[in-house]
């Protein structure tokens, strides 16, 4: 199958990427720096992600919030203009059919979807939407991701004004003649933006920012293990259609006033859970040695079947591999010793709390 | 005698010991290594075996036996230091020695230059 390209692909190739097919686009895996060094420049400095292979959705209309909110556990009505929350699609199960990102810009709402999802999910927007609500889907954006604790700093240097520009907030801005929708977001833990803006702008954009020579390119192996050290699951992984958000350490995401209402798609499932616990939980997961212990690893206790690891990887940050997994819920406390069943036989694995790597947000 | 397997080892056979590696080419696609497990000495070894394994930060890889025989000293410096493992160290960097049964194991790999061919 041909693979799609984002505006950024001659750039990446010009840059040294490997490119590697992934949910359906070709895109940079890593740059010649490698993975190791993409990702410890962005804890440190700064990274830039081309995550244009996400959809972007407008929701607008009357009945817009309602829609939004048939779908998901959030409380849409408290999201304020210019701000941003983390949302989830949901089955009648409390299954996650995908995770997301809303946010309310000049009164429409403005989603980013998983790029591995973005088929599933316009069907489901389209077979559930009503004519009160209208769905443009964004083909013509791309979207960078630009993270680290110098992130802001770069911007700001830019003549971007950052001024009360918090963690989840998203604001309109102009770089040069360019217009931009940017949101104080990411997926690396740490302080960040998402930039939006115009496909014809990226490389300008793009380079822009790699000319202030702070900026390291980085792939998606760097924004995999940063997100993992983040603590943040993947779909796929840590979320899927018979995994609620309960288990997977979302409660965050179940606004008050939807448990209350228990209105929501799964909310008896996911309300019971929220009680009375799942009955397996996501764990941060240490094992001992130098060999990662990777996604699909059974983890026993006692020599019984207990969990499962759903990503598995070299952490650079810790110098040593970690993981992300579920367990069930009485074996789910820090400390916690379990054993992995790998190829060479049991390898001891530590229960650990997440994130493994503290979040740097900017929280104003 | 250099040749190269289809899964990117290289092996130089020199009278009937044959010194195992993995091409310049694979230590690129696997980028940094995070983790090398070598055979143990005296291990009898068939044609085809595992017998080593690399991790980078995030896959495995197997590395397989050219031949049969038995695995007569292994590169244990090369555990020292993993980021010492670069391409251009490569084909300098063997990884396990296997005395082996039948030089005719060895018939099926590429030369060089048949080598540079498939990987483009």
């Amino acid at each position: 199958m041909e693979e799609r390209r984002t505006p950024l692909y001659d750039f990446h190739i010009a840059n040294g990427a490997r490119m590697v097919p992934f949910a359906g686009w070709d895109m940079p895996v890593q740059y010649t720096a490698g993975i190791k060094a993409e990702h410890l420049a962005t804890r440190n400095g700064a990274g830039l992600f081309d995550v244009s292979h996400m959809l972007q959705v407008e929701l607008s209309g009357n009945g817009a919030d309602a829609f939004f909110e048939r779908l998901t556990p959030t409380d849409i009505g408290a999201v304020a203009e210019g701000r941003v929350r983390y949302s989830m699609l949901l089955n009648d199960a409390g299954g996650v059919l995908d995770d997301l990102m809303v946010a309310r810009l000049d009164g429409r709402l403005h989603l980013v979807v998983n790029a591995g999802r973005a088929a599933h999910d316009i069907g489901h927007l389209r077979q559930n939407i009503d004519d009160s609500t209208k769905i443009d889907v964004h083909h013509d954006r791309a979207l960078l991701a630009l993270q680290g604790p110098k992130a802001a700093e770069l911007l700001s240097y830019l003549g971007l004004d950052l001024d009360g520009f918090r963690f989840m907030d998203i604001r309109h801005f102009t770089l040069g003649t360019i217009p931009l929708v940017i949101t104080r977001s990411g997926y690396t833990g740490e302080d960040g933006f998402e930039i939006s803006m115009p496909a014809n702008a990226a490389v300008d954009i793009a380079k822009t920012l790699v000319a202030t020579g702070d900026v390291t390119l980085a792939g998606l192996g760097a924004r995999d293990t940063l997100r993992l050290e983040a603590g943040l699951p993947l779909w796929g992984h840590e979320l899927d259609e018979t995994i609620t958000p309960t288990m997977a350490g979302l409660k965050f995401a179940l606004s008050k006033k939807r448990r209350d209402a228990a209105d929501f798609p799964g909310a008896d499932i996911i309300l019971d859970e929220f009680v009375n616990g799942p009955k397996r939980q996501l764990v941060g997961l240490l094992a001992s040695g130098s060999r990662p212990v990777r996604d699909g690893t059974i983890l026993l206790h006692d020599g019984v079947d207990i969990g499962i690891i759903t990503s598995g990887s070299f952490a650079p940050s810790l110098d040593r591999p970690a993981a992300l997994g579920f367990v069930e819920t009485h074996l789910a406390t820090e400390g916690t010793t379990l054993a992995a069943a790998t190829r060479g036989g049991e390898t001891p694995i530590t229960v650990v709390n997440l994130p493994l790597v503290s979040h740097r947000y900017f929280r104003g | 005698m250099l040749k190269f397997s289809e899964d990117h080892e290289w092996v130089n056979l020199d009278a009937d010991i044959c010194a195992v590696g993995i091409s310049p080419h694979a230590v690129e696609q696997l980028g940094d290594i995070v983790f090398v497990e070598l055979p143990d000495i005296g291990l009898a070894v068939n044609k085809g075996d595992a017998v080593a394994v690399f991790e980078s930060v995030k896959a495995a890889s197997d590395i397989y036996s050219p031949a049969s025989g038995e695995i007569v000293e292994i590169n244990n410096a090369l555990l020292d230091d993993l980021t010492a493992i670069t391409p251009e160290s490569a084909m300098a960097n063997w990884l396990f020695k296997i005395k082996i049964n039948d030089a005719g194991d060895l018939d099926s790999l590429m030369d060089e230059a048949a080598y540079n061919a498939m990987i483009g």
